[in-house]
Protein backbone atom coordinates (compact mmCIF):
# COMPACT_ATOMS: atom_id res chain seq x y z
CA UNK A 1 0.00 0.00 0.00
CA UNK A 2 1.68 3.52 -1.06
CA UNK A 3 1.76 5.67 1.97
CA UNK A 4 3.36 9.04 3.03
CA UNK A 5 5.77 8.64 5.96
CA UNK A 6 5.09 12.25 7.54
CA UNK A 7 9.05 13.43 7.92
CA UNK A 8 7.76 16.93 9.73
CA UNK A 9 5.06 19.11 9.76
CA UNK A 10 5.77 22.72 10.94
CA UNK A 11 3.40 24.18 13.02
CA UNK A 12 0.45 22.50 12.50
CA UNK A 13 -0.92 19.68 9.90
CA UNK A 14 -4.38 18.25 9.79
CA UNK A 15 -6.19 16.24 7.94
CA UNK A 16 -9.49 18.17 6.61
CA UNK A 17 -12.28 17.14 4.36
CA UNK A 18 -15.52 19.15 3.91
CA UNK A 19 -16.54 18.37 7.38
CA UNK A 20 -19.36 16.68 9.09
CA UNK A 21 -22.44 18.58 8.40
CA UNK A 22 -25.81 17.78 9.64
CA UNK A 23 -24.72 16.90 13.41
CA UNK A 24 -25.07 20.59 15.35
CA UNK A 25 -27.88 18.97 17.33
CA UNK A 26 -25.51 17.13 19.39
CA UNK A 27 -22.87 19.67 20.02
CA UNK A 28 -20.70 18.42 17.16
CA UNK A 29 -19.87 21.61 15.16
CA UNK A 30 -18.77 20.97 10.72
CA UNK A 31 -15.18 21.41 11.03
CA UNK A 32 -13.57 20.79 7.68
CA UNK A 33 -11.22 22.54 5.27
CA UNK A 34 -10.52 26.04 6.55
CA UNK A 35 -10.02 27.43 3.06
CA UNK A 36 -12.41 25.39 1.27
CA UNK A 37 -12.08 26.64 -2.28
CA UNK A 38 -8.07 25.81 -2.37
CA UNK A 39 -9.12 22.23 -0.78
CA UNK A 40 -11.49 21.87 -3.16
CA UNK A 41 -9.38 22.84 -5.76
CA UNK A 42 -6.27 20.63 -5.11
CA UNK A 43 -8.86 17.42 -5.04
CA UNK A 44 -10.13 18.56 -8.68
CA UNK A 45 -6.66 18.80 -10.10
CA UNK A 46 -5.08 15.27 -9.14
CA UNK A 47 -9.01 14.14 -10.55
CA UNK A 48 -9.80 12.90 -6.45
CA UNK A 49 -14.24 13.12 -5.73
CA UNK A 50 -14.91 16.07 -3.84
CA UNK A 51 -15.20 13.95 -0.24
CA UNK A 52 -11.41 12.83 -0.35
CA UNK A 53 -9.24 14.91 2.50
CA UNK A 54 -6.32 16.19 2.05
CA UNK A 55 -3.45 17.59 4.40
CA UNK A 56 -4.02 21.25 5.69
CA UNK A 57 -0.37 22.60 6.60
CA UNK A 58 -0.53 25.30 8.57
CA UNK A 59 2.76 28.03 8.02
CA UNK A 60 4.72 25.26 5.83
CA UNK A 61 7.45 23.46 7.44
CA UNK A 62 6.22 19.80 6.11
CA UNK A 63 8.07 17.27 4.64
CA UNK A 64 6.67 13.97 3.78
CA UNK A 65 8.47 11.01 2.03
CA UNK A 66 6.61 8.64 -0.76
CA UNK A 67 6.74 4.91 0.13
CA UNK A 68 5.79 1.41 -1.55
CA UNK A 69 4.42 3.15 -4.49
CA UNK A 70 4.39 6.51 -6.99
CA UNK A 71 1.55 8.91 -6.69
CA UNK A 72 0.10 11.90 -8.12
CA UNK A 73 0.28 15.33 -5.99
CA UNK A 74 -1.12 18.86 -6.09
CA UNK A 75 -0.51 22.05 -3.58
CA UNK A 76 -2.77 24.85 -3.45
CA UNK A 77 -3.74 27.89 -0.92
CA UNK A 78 -0.18 29.50 0.57
CA UNK A 79 2.65 29.57 -1.73
CA UNK A 80 4.70 27.28 0.24
CA UNK A 81 6.93 26.97 -2.38
CA UNK A 82 6.37 22.78 -2.50
CA UNK A 83 9.27 21.00 -4.20
CA UNK A 84 10.25 17.21 -4.71
CA UNK A 85 13.90 16.41 -3.69
CA UNK A 86 14.37 20.03 -3.46
CA UNK A 87 13.09 20.73 -7.33
CA UNK A 88 10.24 23.23 -6.78
CA UNK A 89 7.52 22.13 -8.58
CA UNK A 90 4.92 25.06 -8.25
CA UNK A 91 1.41 25.81 -6.21
CA UNK A 92 -1.74 25.09 -7.97
CA UNK A 93 -0.18 22.54 -10.35
CA UNK A 94 0.42 18.66 -10.57
CA UNK A 95 3.25 16.43 -9.74
CA UNK A 96 4.26 13.23 -10.47
CA UNK A 97 6.00 11.58 -7.32
CA UNK A 98 8.42 8.47 -7.63
CA UNK A 99 8.98 6.09 -4.81
CA UNK A 100 10.79 7.38 -2.05
CA UNK A 101 11.19 11.32 -3.18
CA UNK A 102 10.70 13.78 -0.58
CA UNK A 103 8.21 16.38 -0.87
CA UNK A 104 8.93 19.77 1.02
CA UNK A 105 6.49 22.78 2.06
CA UNK A 106 8.27 25.83 3.06
CA UNK A 107 7.42 28.36 4.92
CA UNK A 108 4.55 30.66 2.79
CA UNK A 109 5.60 34.13 1.81
CA UNK A 110 1.78 35.18 2.62
CA UNK A 111 -1.06 33.51 3.60
CA UNK A 112 -1.41 30.61 6.29
CA UNK A 113 -2.75 27.10 5.14
CA UNK A 114 -1.44 25.04 2.09
CA UNK A 115 -3.65 22.20 0.87
CA UNK A 116 -1.70 18.65 -0.19
CA UNK A 117 -3.83 16.72 -1.58
CA UNK A 118 -2.41 13.11 -3.12
CA UNK A 119 -4.68 11.51 -5.82
CA UNK A 120 -6.77 8.69 -4.24
CA UNK A 121 -6.80 10.76 -0.92
CA UNK A 122 -5.17 10.44 2.55
CA UNK A 123 -6.89 7.40 3.97
CA UNK A 124 -7.25 8.12 7.77
CA UNK A 125 -10.15 6.79 9.54
CA UNK A 126 -13.08 8.65 9.46
CA UNK A 127 -14.99 9.83 12.65
CA UNK A 128 -19.11 10.15 12.60
CA UNK A 129 -18.90 10.43 8.68
CA UNK A 130 -15.40 12.56 8.16
CA UNK A 131 -11.91 13.04 8.11
CA UNK A 132 -11.50 16.44 9.35
CA UNK A 133 -9.77 16.74 13.00
CA UNK A 134 -11.76 19.22 14.76
CA UNK A 135 -9.50 21.05 17.03
CA UNK A 136 -12.05 22.79 19.76
CA UNK A 137 -13.40 19.47 20.45
CA UNK A 138 -10.38 16.66 19.24
CA UNK A 139 -12.79 14.75 16.95
CA UNK A 140 -11.42 13.26 13.89
CA UNK A 141 -7.71 12.20 12.63
CA UNK A 142 -5.47 13.52 15.43
CA UNK A 143 -2.84 15.70 13.88
CA UNK A 144 0.34 14.43 12.22
CA UNK A 145 3.32 13.75 13.81
CA UNK A 146 6.71 13.02 12.33
CA UNK A 147 6.99 9.23 11.38
CA UNK A 148 2.97 9.00 10.89
CA UNK A 149 2.36 6.53 8.05
CA UNK A 150 -0.93 8.28 6.16
CA UNK A 151 -2.33 5.75 3.93
CA UNK A 152 -3.48 6.74 0.08
CA UNK A 153 -6.43 5.64 -0.88
CA UNK A 154 -7.70 3.80 -4.05
CA UNK A 155 -7.76 6.33 -6.76
CA UNK A 156 -11.52 7.00 -9.17
CA UNK A 157 -11.18 6.49 -12.74
CA UNK A 158 -11.31 10.14 -14.10
CA UNK A 159 -7.88 11.86 -15.61
CA UNK A 160 -6.61 14.92 -14.54
CA UNK A 161 -7.56 17.55 -16.83
CA UNK A 162 -5.06 20.40 -16.19
CA UNK A 163 -1.68 20.51 -15.27
CA UNK A 164 -1.66 23.85 -13.91
CA UNK A 165 -4.78 25.97 -12.39
CA UNK A 166 -5.03 30.21 -13.13
CA UNK A 167 -5.54 31.17 -9.75
CA UNK A 168 -4.96 33.82 -8.22
CA UNK A 169 -1.89 33.96 -5.56
CA UNK A 170 -2.63 34.58 -1.93
CA UNK A 171 -2.69 38.38 -1.23
CA UNK A 172 -0.78 39.65 1.59
CA UNK A 173 -2.24 43.13 1.53
CA UNK A 174 -5.35 43.92 3.43
CA UNK A 175 -8.23 41.86 3.89
CA UNK A 176 -11.88 43.42 2.90
CA UNK A 177 -14.66 41.22 4.12
CA UNK A 178 -18.02 41.34 3.36
CA UNK A 179 -20.69 41.39 6.72
CA UNK A 180 -24.45 40.86 6.50
CA UNK A 181 -25.46 43.08 9.93
CA UNK A 182 -27.17 41.36 12.69
CA UNK A 183 -28.37 39.42 14.12
CA UNK A 184 -27.30 41.46 17.34
CA UNK A 185 -25.78 44.76 15.94
CA UNK A 186 -28.23 46.32 18.28
CA UNK A 187 -26.57 45.33 21.02
CA UNK A 188 -24.18 48.07 20.74
CA UNK A 189 -24.16 51.72 20.74
CA UNK A 190 -21.92 52.11 17.82
CA UNK A 191 -22.35 49.33 15.42
CA UNK A 192 -20.71 51.31 12.59
CA UNK A 193 -17.52 51.41 14.57
CA UNK A 194 -17.49 47.92 12.79
CA UNK A 195 -16.58 48.98 9.63
CA UNK A 196 -14.69 52.37 10.44
CA UNK A 197 -11.96 50.59 12.00
CA UNK A 198 -9.04 49.21 10.68
CA UNK A 199 -8.82 45.92 12.21
CA UNK A 200 -5.42 43.91 13.17
CA UNK A 201 -5.67 40.06 12.65
CA UNK A 202 -4.29 39.11 16.29
CA UNK A 203 -1.70 36.15 16.70
CA UNK A 204 -3.89 34.10 19.21
CA UNK A 205 -5.78 33.15 15.66
CA UNK A 206 -6.80 29.39 14.94
CA UNK A 207 -9.27 27.64 13.23
CA UNK A 208 -11.75 27.75 15.93
CA UNK A 209 -11.39 31.71 15.30
CA UNK A 210 -9.89 35.03 13.85
CA UNK A 211 -9.49 37.17 16.77
CA UNK A 212 -9.15 40.97 15.41
CA UNK A 213 -7.70 43.90 17.39
CA UNK A 214 -8.37 47.33 17.49
CA UNK A 215 -10.49 49.67 19.06
CA UNK A 216 -13.15 47.92 21.37
CA UNK A 217 -16.71 48.17 20.58
CA UNK A 218 -19.20 49.54 23.56
CA UNK A 219 -22.37 47.57 24.14
CA UNK A 220 -25.48 49.42 25.29
CA UNK A 221 -26.08 47.52 27.97
CA UNK A 222 -22.86 45.62 29.53
CA UNK A 223 -24.76 43.78 32.07
CA UNK A 224 -26.98 42.13 29.67
CA UNK A 225 -26.50 38.14 28.93
CA UNK A 226 -27.38 36.55 25.57
CA UNK A 227 -28.56 33.36 26.01
CA UNK A 228 -26.63 31.25 23.57
CA UNK A 229 -27.78 30.65 20.31
CA UNK A 230 -26.25 29.10 17.07
CA UNK A 231 -23.46 30.30 15.27
CA UNK A 232 -21.83 29.96 11.83
CA UNK A 233 -18.05 30.23 10.15
CA UNK A 234 -18.13 33.70 9.73
CA UNK A 235 -20.26 35.09 12.26
CA UNK A 236 -18.63 38.29 13.76
CA UNK A 237 -18.60 37.45 17.29
CA UNK A 238 -18.06 40.19 20.21
CA UNK A 239 -17.11 39.43 23.71
CA UNK A 240 -17.35 41.36 26.91
CA UNK A 241 -13.70 42.76 26.02
CA UNK A 242 -15.45 44.52 22.66
CA UNK A 243 -12.94 43.30 20.13
CA UNK A 244 -14.52 40.71 17.54
CA UNK A 245 -14.00 37.38 17.01
CA UNK A 246 -14.77 35.81 13.51
CA UNK A 247 -15.60 32.25 13.84
CA UNK A 248 -13.76 29.76 12.04
CA UNK A 249 -14.50 26.13 10.86
CA UNK A 250 -14.35 24.21 14.76
CA UNK A 251 -16.53 27.12 16.40
CA UNK A 252 -18.83 25.91 19.18
CA UNK A 253 -22.05 25.15 17.55
CA UNK A 254 -23.77 27.74 19.82
CA UNK A 255 -22.49 31.13 21.46
CA UNK A 256 -23.26 32.95 23.85
CA UNK A 257 -21.70 36.54 22.98
CA UNK A 258 -23.82 38.75 20.27
CA UNK A 259 -22.87 38.53 16.48
CA UNK A 260 -22.72 41.93 15.52
CA UNK A 261 -22.58 40.48 11.68
CA UNK A 262 -21.88 37.32 9.18
CA UNK A 263 -19.04 37.39 6.95
CA UNK A 264 -21.26 35.99 3.45
CA UNK A 265 -20.24 32.83 2.49
CA UNK A 266 -18.01 33.50 -0.76
CA UNK A 267 -15.39 35.80 1.49
CA UNK A 268 -14.96 33.06 4.43
CA UNK A 269 -12.23 31.46 2.63
CA UNK A 270 -10.02 34.26 2.23
CA UNK A 271 -10.25 34.85 6.35
CA UNK A 272 -8.28 31.46 6.53
CA UNK A 273 -5.45 33.12 4.63
CA UNK A 274 -5.36 36.31 6.99
CA UNK A 275 -1.66 36.85 8.65
CA UNK A 276 -0.75 38.19 12.50
CA UNK A 277 -0.75 41.37 12.28
CA UNK A 278 -2.66 41.84 8.71
CA UNK A 279 -4.89 44.45 8.38
CA UNK A 280 -8.60 43.59 8.28
CA UNK A 281 -11.64 46.12 7.26
CA UNK A 282 -15.17 45.11 6.97
CA UNK A 283 -18.07 46.18 4.99
CA UNK A 284 -21.56 45.93 5.28
CA UNK A 285 -23.47 44.20 2.85
CA UNK A 286 -26.31 46.70 2.95
CA UNK A 287 -27.27 49.67 5.09
CA UNK A 288 -28.23 48.87 8.61
CA UNK A 289 -31.99 48.53 9.20
CA UNK B 1 -39.28 36.97 14.59
CA UNK B 2 -36.51 35.94 11.65
CA UNK B 3 -33.45 37.20 11.16
CA UNK B 4 -31.07 36.79 8.16
CA UNK B 5 -28.24 35.28 9.57
CA UNK B 6 -25.11 36.35 6.93
CA UNK B 7 -26.80 35.18 3.46
CA UNK B 8 -26.51 31.18 4.18
CA UNK B 9 -28.51 30.97 7.27
CA UNK B 10 -31.41 32.37 8.84
CA UNK B 11 -31.94 32.86 13.09
CA UNK B 12 -35.48 32.23 14.26
CA UNK B 13 -36.22 34.02 17.62
CA UNK B 14 -39.03 32.27 19.75
CA UNK B 15 -40.37 32.52 22.91
CA UNK B 16 -38.48 30.02 25.46
CA UNK B 17 -37.14 26.43 24.57
CA UNK B 18 -40.20 24.58 24.94
CA UNK B 19 -40.96 26.72 21.58
CA UNK B 20 -37.40 26.17 20.37
CA UNK B 21 -38.40 22.62 20.58
CA UNK B 22 -41.65 22.55 18.88
CA UNK B 23 -39.99 24.80 16.12
CA UNK B 24 -37.35 21.91 15.82
CA UNK B 25 -40.06 18.70 15.58
CA UNK B 26 -42.17 21.04 12.94
CA UNK B 27 -38.77 22.17 11.03
CA UNK B 28 -37.39 18.32 10.99
CA UNK B 29 -41.03 16.69 9.82
CA UNK B 30 -40.93 19.69 7.62
CA UNK B 31 -37.45 18.54 5.48
CA UNK B 32 -37.32 21.65 4.06
CA UNK B 33 -35.15 21.38 0.59
CA UNK B 34 -31.64 23.38 1.18
CA UNK B 35 -31.75 23.00 4.79
CA UNK B 36 -28.67 21.71 5.95
CA UNK B 37 -28.64 22.17 9.71
CA UNK B 38 -31.10 23.04 12.53
CA UNK B 39 -29.10 24.29 15.44
CA UNK B 40 -31.89 24.35 18.78
CA UNK B 41 -30.61 26.76 21.40
CA UNK B 42 -32.17 28.78 24.18
CA UNK B 43 -34.45 31.36 22.53
CA UNK B 44 -33.38 30.58 19.07
CA UNK B 45 -33.55 27.87 16.41
CA UNK B 46 -30.66 28.47 13.26
CA UNK B 47 -31.51 27.00 9.94
CA UNK B 48 -28.23 26.44 8.16
CA UNK B 49 -28.74 26.69 4.53
CA UNK B 50 -26.65 25.04 1.30
CA UNK B 51 -26.41 28.53 -0.10
CA UNK B 52 -27.90 32.33 -0.76
CA UNK B 53 -30.43 30.98 -3.04
CA UNK B 54 -32.45 29.04 -0.65
CA UNK B 55 -32.64 32.47 2.13
CA UNK B 56 -35.92 34.09 0.48
CA UNK B 57 -37.98 30.88 -0.16
CA UNK B 58 -36.92 29.60 3.42
CA UNK B 59 -38.08 32.57 4.70
CA UNK B 60 -41.21 32.73 3.33
CA UNK B 61 -42.05 28.92 4.02
CA UNK B 62 -41.36 29.93 7.83
CA UNK B 63 -44.02 32.75 8.05
CA UNK B 64 -46.73 29.87 6.84
CA UNK B 65 -45.54 27.76 10.17
CA UNK B 66 -47.64 27.02 12.85
CA UNK B 67 -46.03 24.76 15.57
CA UNK B 68 -47.18 22.58 18.56
CA UNK B 69 -45.50 22.33 21.97
CA UNK B 70 -45.21 19.09 23.86
CA UNK B 71 -45.78 19.26 27.18
CA UNK B 72 -45.26 15.56 28.07
CA UNK B 73 -43.37 12.25 26.83
CA UNK B 74 -44.95 10.13 24.30
CA UNK B 75 -45.44 6.62 24.56
CA UNK B 76 -42.99 5.99 22.22
CA UNK B 77 -40.71 3.54 23.70
CA UNK B 78 -36.40 4.59 24.18
CA UNK B 79 -37.78 8.51 24.31
CA UNK B 80 -37.14 8.48 28.37
CA UNK B 81 -33.78 7.92 29.39
CA UNK B 82 -32.91 7.23 33.11
CA UNK B 83 -29.62 8.76 34.48
CA UNK B 84 -28.45 7.14 37.75
CA UNK B 85 -26.62 9.79 39.64
CA UNK B 86 -24.92 10.36 42.98
CA UNK B 87 -26.06 13.36 44.58
CA UNK B 88 -22.60 14.55 46.20
CA UNK B 89 -22.33 17.70 44.14
CA UNK B 90 -19.45 20.21 45.67
CA UNK B 91 -22.21 23.11 45.27
CA UNK B 92 -25.00 20.90 46.85
CA UNK B 93 -25.18 22.75 49.83
CA UNK B 94 -25.04 25.56 48.03
CA UNK B 95 -27.62 25.00 45.88
CA UNK B 96 -30.10 24.28 48.67
CA UNK B 97 -29.32 27.92 50.43
CA UNK B 98 -30.21 29.79 47.02
CA UNK B 99 -33.57 27.67 47.15
CA UNK B 100 -34.32 27.73 50.65
CA UNK B 101 -34.60 23.95 50.18
CA UNK B 102 -32.76 20.96 52.56
CA UNK B 103 -30.31 19.33 50.06
CA UNK B 104 -32.64 16.14 51.05
CA UNK B 105 -35.36 18.82 48.91
CA UNK B 106 -33.18 19.31 46.15
CA UNK B 107 -32.50 15.74 45.47
CA UNK B 108 -36.38 15.51 45.62
CA UNK B 109 -36.93 18.03 43.23
CA UNK B 110 -34.49 16.93 40.21
CA UNK B 111 -35.53 13.63 40.47
CA UNK B 112 -39.37 14.01 40.70
CA UNK B 113 -40.71 14.82 37.09
CA UNK B 114 -38.79 13.85 33.98
CA UNK B 115 -36.87 16.78 32.03
CA UNK B 116 -36.67 17.23 28.31
CA UNK B 117 -33.32 17.72 26.03
CA UNK B 118 -33.60 20.97 24.41
CA UNK B 119 -30.69 21.60 22.90
CA UNK B 120 -26.91 20.80 22.78
CA UNK B 121 -23.74 23.31 21.81
CA UNK B 122 -21.61 23.37 24.61
CA UNK B 123 -19.10 20.33 23.66
CA UNK B 124 -20.56 17.25 22.06
CA UNK B 125 -23.07 15.23 23.88
CA UNK B 126 -23.47 17.86 26.50
CA UNK B 127 -27.84 18.97 26.52
CA UNK B 128 -29.19 21.44 28.28
CA UNK B 129 -32.50 20.02 29.82
CA UNK B 130 -35.57 22.03 30.79
CA UNK B 131 -39.12 21.65 32.25
CA UNK B 132 -37.33 20.78 36.03
CA UNK B 133 -38.82 22.15 38.79
CA UNK B 134 -38.85 25.71 38.89
CA UNK B 135 -37.36 25.64 42.69
CA UNK B 136 -34.26 24.73 41.09
CA UNK B 137 -33.63 27.56 39.19
CA UNK B 138 -29.85 28.91 40.29
CA UNK B 139 -27.30 31.64 38.34
CA UNK B 140 -23.73 30.04 37.50
CA UNK B 141 -21.31 30.17 40.09
CA UNK B 142 -19.19 33.18 40.18
CA UNK B 143 -16.03 31.80 39.83
CA UNK B 144 -16.21 29.01 37.36
CA UNK B 145 -14.33 26.37 37.78
CA UNK B 146 -11.18 25.57 35.44
CA UNK B 147 -11.87 21.62 35.83
CA UNK B 148 -15.10 19.59 36.06
CA UNK B 149 -14.95 16.29 35.72
CA UNK B 150 -16.80 14.41 33.30
CA UNK B 151 -20.27 12.94 34.50
CA UNK B 152 -20.59 16.01 37.34
CA UNK B 153 -24.43 16.87 37.22
CA UNK B 154 -25.18 20.43 37.32
CA UNK B 155 -27.69 23.16 37.28
CA UNK B 156 -27.64 27.13 35.72
CA UNK B 157 -30.30 29.63 35.29
CA UNK B 158 -33.41 27.30 34.16
CA UNK B 159 -31.11 24.26 32.72
CA UNK B 160 -29.98 21.15 34.13
CA UNK B 161 -26.90 19.11 32.68
CA UNK B 162 -24.10 16.40 32.57
CA UNK B 163 -20.62 17.47 31.50
CA UNK B 164 -19.78 14.67 29.07
CA UNK B 165 -16.15 14.77 29.72
CA UNK B 166 -13.72 16.78 31.41
CA UNK B 167 -13.64 20.51 31.13
CA UNK B 168 -13.69 23.91 32.12
CA UNK B 169 -17.35 25.16 33.46
CA UNK B 170 -19.78 27.30 36.05
CA UNK B 171 -22.72 25.28 36.74
CA UNK B 172 -23.11 24.38 40.05
CA UNK B 173 -22.58 20.56 41.08
CA UNK B 174 -24.53 18.85 42.72
CA UNK B 175 -24.23 14.98 41.97
CA UNK B 176 -22.52 12.89 39.48
CA UNK B 177 -23.28 10.20 37.16
CA UNK B 178 -21.28 7.20 35.59
CA UNK B 179 -23.62 7.20 32.64
CA UNK B 180 -20.90 7.77 29.43
CA UNK B 181 -22.59 10.91 27.89
CA UNK B 182 -19.92 10.53 24.64
CA UNK B 183 -18.83 7.81 22.69
CA UNK B 184 -17.84 8.34 19.16
CA UNK B 185 -18.25 4.84 18.71
CA UNK B 186 -21.80 4.41 19.62
CA UNK B 187 -24.75 5.44 17.50
CA UNK B 188 -26.03 7.78 18.02
CA UNK B 189 -22.65 8.88 20.07
CA UNK B 190 -24.39 11.61 22.72
CA UNK B 191 -26.86 9.53 25.58
CA UNK B 192 -28.85 12.48 24.84
CA UNK B 193 -30.23 14.22 22.17
CA UNK B 194 -32.61 16.80 21.60
CA UNK B 195 -36.25 15.63 22.03
CA UNK B 196 -35.29 12.75 24.81
CA UNK B 197 -36.29 13.17 28.10
CA UNK B 198 -34.44 12.25 30.61
CA UNK B 199 -35.43 10.97 34.78
CA UNK B 200 -32.40 11.57 36.77
CA UNK B 201 -32.61 8.60 39.44
CA UNK B 202 -30.96 9.11 42.86
CA UNK B 203 -28.51 6.05 43.72
CA UNK B 204 -26.32 5.80 47.19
Amino acid sequence: MTTLEILATGPLALVEDLGRPGLAHLGVTRSGAADRRSHTLANRLVANPADRATVEITFGGFSARVRDGDVTVAVTGADANPSVDGVPFGTNGIRHVRDGQVLTLSMPRSGVRSYLAVRGGVDAEPVLGSRSHDVLSAIGPRPLRPGDLLAIGEHAQDFPELDQAPVAPVAAGDLDLTVVPGPRDDWFTDPEALVRTDWVASDRSDRVGTRLTGQPLTPRDPERQLPSEGAVRGSVQVPPNGLPVILGPDHPVTGGYPVIGVVVDRDVDRIAQVRPGQRVRLHWSHPRA
Amino acid sequence: MIHDYGDQALLLDVGDTADVMAWCDALRGAQLPGVVELVPAARTVLLVLSGPQHQGPIRARLDGFRVQRADAPSAEPGTVVTVDVVYDGEDLDEVARLTGLSPEQVVEAHTSAPMRVGFGGFAPGFAYLVGGDERLHVPRRAEPRTRVPAGSVGLAGEFSGVYPRESPGGWQLIGHTDAVLWDVDRDPPALLVPGNWVQFRAVP
